[in-house]
């Protein structure tokens, strides 16, 4: 009775359409309604694209304008001054080969690692894969600092065989290869990834036909699964290369000391010189940088296009026995994890058990001070760390709405705005961050129309460029989940004359729940320790916890600087933890480090 | 050449013991159905074979050398059988020539030789035209030929199929069992075809084994399945068949029995062993029962039945009926589709033809 009342309006209008056309009853009643639902998408599909707009579409085009054009006019000379200029053309061409090689150390890990976990009958696989996965959550500047502290005499594992470096010698670390070997290792589990992906997607039968047809396991594996998941290891590698060339932490930390320049270090410390186009000259280079990355995933995706299969069936790829190689390779595959994990954070915590850099840890040297100092006296770290904390749960509360409500859209309506929405979300993801922080600057660097002061220095430019930054990241998890709901799910309730809104609320939202949470946790996870862009956005008055590593690194507080990197380890594992609880209310491959 | 034994074979997964006790003794260049309900274990049957799954316990023969026993397993590549998958499992990034020779090129052969071979097993698949297509631009019939030809290619001896068929629209179905009788006669090798559509095996295979929950119950011809089911399970699959009870059975020799069925006298083909029973189960088909031309007239061999039921089928009327005591028995009824039948009419008929079940040994339950 209650909804009849509420209709109406609408059904008294259905007499006079009805009158005028001879439609049946109950039909224009039924188009009413449905014009009704067309308009609340409208609306939603209107709002979600402003949103978009604002955060990824203005301010990409606001940095290409200042790229090129200082005052009022385009200045041809003026760019080409920037651009030929040694230290640009030297931090280009370093950008290029060491992210190239990086991603090709990364295909080449990721896929070993896929091909393993994914076709053969390894043992304590889950574990592995966790172990495997786990780099990609540190965030890159603990990385590279736990690399770093990997051959100190504090660390547990090389202090004690005498392998640390005597003073004075040059950290091996510090130079053009060592930043490729850890962006290297850094990127390898976004191949492992992709490359498991489409290995799970892979009919078993078409391997078993390569086996009835006489090619034994590895012409196997070179004939028929290495050119069946091309596009699924290209793909990888795009991200790789993405990630690598975008990788402020691990480059800025291994970079600026090495005198190794890239043109993330570039962009940096542009932001610190002064002149009348420092701005614009930095918004060129990021405009590079951008050029840079579209051009790397085009390559890749090219490459990709070319080789992609539609291979389809669910049936889940054989497990290859490895008899004789079971003992080689599992030496080498849990001897990577010991390299790769164990090492460098046993370093770390090593480093931030002691009082002064360089000091060996023993019973007698040990100290909790700097994890004292980091979690209670030290001021700006708690300072950063709120700042941090009250960020990401903002950016978590709007993004995951956010998500719902455009996962919808992407999903189930195919327009060309959906479209848009989708590309300049992943734009903005895609794109280094430190390219939406030079965004954020400039959009923001001018009085606001309606509040007459600049935004610029303040945390409002970071929420920003957080929330520009991670949609994308909060898209996927969720668009997975729409993947598998049944549409009809959706149709149902839309007959029965629910409104969009109570659709999302009733039917959507339950059975989305598990992957929105995934989608929650990812993105705190990036968020809380987020570094790429907000390193160029701090100030005086709004600090974040990401760059506080880098910031006390540089300061020579490298004990406490560990300390605060083994707090955020801490967290992340916290936080992978509690996801797994609610693991198995998961589609598949939501949760990256979860087998 | 290629003969296959198999020899107790058991085989589970975990705790559920999917095939069990499985015998079977196949002549080398025997066309052989599997049929069975959908989950029988057909498919875990024919992967024992090719040697991609591990048996339990028992042996597998193929051609003289031993496949699989206990603790030893030939790698699948090494067993030099052919497989026809359900899907076809063509390499979509191998042309149709890659694809047909690429088991060659892995066994080492000459590109010439190569070359010959695939060109012939395309050409007699009538194929060749399309040799430089992708898996991709194939229709599902041409896809079929060319996982026929790969097999063709191999020479191999022994081919199994998994449901090759069970994927394509019924009209492409008959076209397609031409094609793989043609195939059988062309290389005389041994046929090992697993489906669950009767028609399908009785169309194409000299001998077919019945399956039902991991057993073979029966390996027999097509019509001795038909006619002569060993047990009720393959009597009720088979051929729409009825299996009903009947009374003092008595053996006249040359393998016929008198018995009563439904109150009526009738004369049916019975095992020579049978003896003299008091009851034992019958089985017949809908073609087997006859309407009596008088409907009045009883005779001691007429069943009185009840129509419930009669549908047009085209060519014939498809009659279902109660008979027996309180109408509880359930008749089906093929009849000539211009008689003139009605549901609620009473009417006499008669069997014409049934077996007698054996009775059930120890051995098989
Ligand atoms: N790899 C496996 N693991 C566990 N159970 C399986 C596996 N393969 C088949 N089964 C089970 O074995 C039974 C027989 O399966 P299958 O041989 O595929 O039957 P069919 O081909 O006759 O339909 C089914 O109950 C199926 O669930
Ligand atoms: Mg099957």
């Amino acid at each position: 009775m209650k909804t009849f009342a509420r209709n109406l309006p609408i059904s008294s209008g259905y007499n006079l359409v009805g009158a005028l056309s001879h439609i049946p009853a109950g039909r224009p009643f039924r188009a009413f309604r449905l014009w009704r639902l067309l308009t609340g998408e409208r609306g939603l599909g209107g709002v979600l694209f402003v949103f978009v707009a604002l955060l990824s579409i203005v301010p990409l085009a606001r940095l290409s304008y200042a790229a090129l054009v200082v005052q009022g006019s385009l200045d041809l000379d003026r760019i080409v001054d920037v651009l030929a200029g040694r230290r640009v053309i030297e931090a280009t061409i370093n950008t290029v080969w060491i992210s190239v090689s990086a991603t090709v150390l990364a295909t080449v890990l990721g896929t070993g690692a896929a091909l393993l976990v994914g076709l053969s009958d390894m043992r304590a696989r889950t574990v592995w894969v966790f172990g495997f996965v786990l780099p990609l959550m540190i965030p890159p500047q603990v990385t590279a600092l736990a690399w770093l502290q990997a051959f100190s005499p504090a660390s547990p594992v090389l202090g004690p065989l005498g392998l640390s470096l005597p003073p004075g010698t040059r950290h091996p670390l510090y130079s053009a290869g060592g930043i490729v070997f850890l962006l290297g290792l850094y990127n390898a589990p976004l191949v492992f990834l992709s490359v498991r992906a489409s290995i799970q997607r892979l009919p078993a039968s078409l391997m078993e036909a390569a086996r009835a047809s006489g090619a034994r396991p590895a012409q196997m594996l070179r004939d028929i699964v290495l050119p069946l998941i091309r596009g699924g290891i290209l793909a990888g590698a795009a991200l790789a290369f993405v990630s690598a060339i975008g990788n402020f932490g691990i480059q800025a930390m291994l970079g600026i000391p090495a005198r190794v320049p890239t043109l993330i270090t570039l962009i940096y410390r542009q932001l610190n010189s002064y002149g009348p186009s420092a701005l614009n000259d930095m918004a060129l280079l990021a405009l590079v940088l951008a050029g840079l990355t579209v051009v790397g995933m085009s390559v890749t995706g090219w490459l990709g296009r070319r080789g992609d299969q539609r291979v389809d069936g669910a049936a889940h790829p054989p497990r290859l026995p490895l008899r004789g190689w079971r003992w080689p390779l599992g030496v080498l595959a849990w001897g990577y994890l010991a390299v790769c994990l164990v090492l460098p954070l046993s370093a770390l915590l090593g480093t931030a058990l002691v009082t002064g850099y360089g000091q060996v840890l023993s019973l007698d040297t040990i100290t909790f001070d700097n994890f004292t100092n980091a979690l209670f006296h030290h001021q700006g770290l708690r300072q950063a760390f709120i700042t941090s904390l009250w960020l990401t749960v903002l950016s978590v509360v709007v993004l995951i709405p956010v998500a719902v409500a455009l996962g919808y859209v992407l999903t189930w309506r195919r327009t060309w705005i959906a479209r848009a929405l989708r590309l300049a979300s992943e734009m903005a993801y895609a794109l280094p961050g430190i390219i939406i922080g030079v965004a954020m600057i400039l959009f923001f660097l001018r009085p606001m129309p309606l509040i007459g002061t600049a935004a610029y220095g303040t945390v409002w430019v970071i929420l920003a460029a957080y929330l520009s930054n991670f949609l994308a990241l909060a898209l996927r998890p969720i668009l997975g989940a729409y993947g598998q709901i049944d549409r009809a799910l959706d149709e149902a309730a839309q007959l029965t004359g629910a409104t969009l809104f109570q659709r999302l609320r009733d039917i959507i939202l339950p059975a989305l729940a598990p992957a929105a949470m995934a989608s929650a946790i990812l993105v705190f996870m990036t968020a809380i320790n987020e570094i790429q862009t907000s390193v160029l956005l701090v100030s005086s008055r709004a600090q974040t916890i990401g760059p506080m590593i880098i910031f006390l690194e540089e300061a020579g507080s490298s004990t406490l600087a560990a300390a605060v990197g083994c707090l955020m380890v801490g967290l992340v594992l916290l936080l992978m933890g509690i996801s797994l609880i609610f693991a198995k209310h998961l589609p598949q491959g939501v949760l990256p480090w979860r087998d | 050449m290629g003969a296959i034994d198999i020899n107790g074979l058991n085989k589970s997964f975990g705790q559920t013991q999917v095939l069990q006790d499985v015998s079977l003794a196949i002549n080398a260049g025997e066309f052989v159905a599997v049929l069975g309900p959908s989950g029988c274990g057909k498919t875990t049957l024919l992967r024992c074979l090719a040697g991609f799954e591990q048996i339990g316990s028992g042996t597998i023969h193929v051609g003289g050398r031993a496949m699989s026993g206990p603790r030893m397993h030939m790698a699948p590549e090494d067993r030099g059988i052919g497989v026809v998958f359900q899907n076809y499992a063509l390499w979509p990034h191998m042309t149709v020539a890659q694809n047909v020779a690429y088991g060659l090129k892995i066994a080492g052969m000459s590109r010439r030789d190569r070359h010959a071979r695939v060109t012939h097993a395309l050409a007699l698949v009538e194929m060749g035209a399309l040799a430089e297509r992708r898996p991709a631009d194939l229709s599902g019939g041409q896809r079929q030929r060319v996982a026929l030809a790969r097999c063709l290619a191999m020479q191999a001896q022994v081919v199994l199929l998994d449901e090759p068929l069970a994927n394509l629209d019924v009209h492409l179905r008959g076209a397609l069992e031409d094609e793989f009788a043609a195939f059988h006669a062309r290389t005389g090798a041994t046929m090992f075809y697993i489906t669950h559509d009767q028609s399908e095996a009785f169309a194409l295979a000299d001998r077919v084994a019945v399956m039902d929950r991991g057993r073979i119950i029966q390996f027999d011809r097509p019509e001795a399945l038909f006619r002569q089911p060993r047990c009720e399970t393959v009597a009720g699959f088979i051929g729409e068949g009825r299996v009903i009870e009947a009374e003092d059975i008595v053996p006249i020799g040359a393998g016929r029995a008198r018995a009563r069925v439904l109150g009526a006298e009738v004369e049916l083909r019975c095992a020579p062993s049978e003896t003299r029973r008091k009851t034992a189960r019958i089985s017949f088909h809908p073609d087997d029962l006859d309407i009596l031309a008088d409907p009045h007239r009883t005779t001691a061999s007429g069943i009185g039945a009840d129509i419930t039921r009669a549908t047009y089928r085209g060519g014939y009327l498809r009659t279902q009926m109660t008979a027996g005591p309180q109408n509880r028995v359930a008749l089906t009824m093929n009849i000539a589709a211009h008689a003139g039948i009605e549901p609620g009419q009473h009417i006499t008929v008669t069997l014409k033809d049934g077996w007698v079940i054996p009775e059930a040994r120890q051995a098989t339950g």
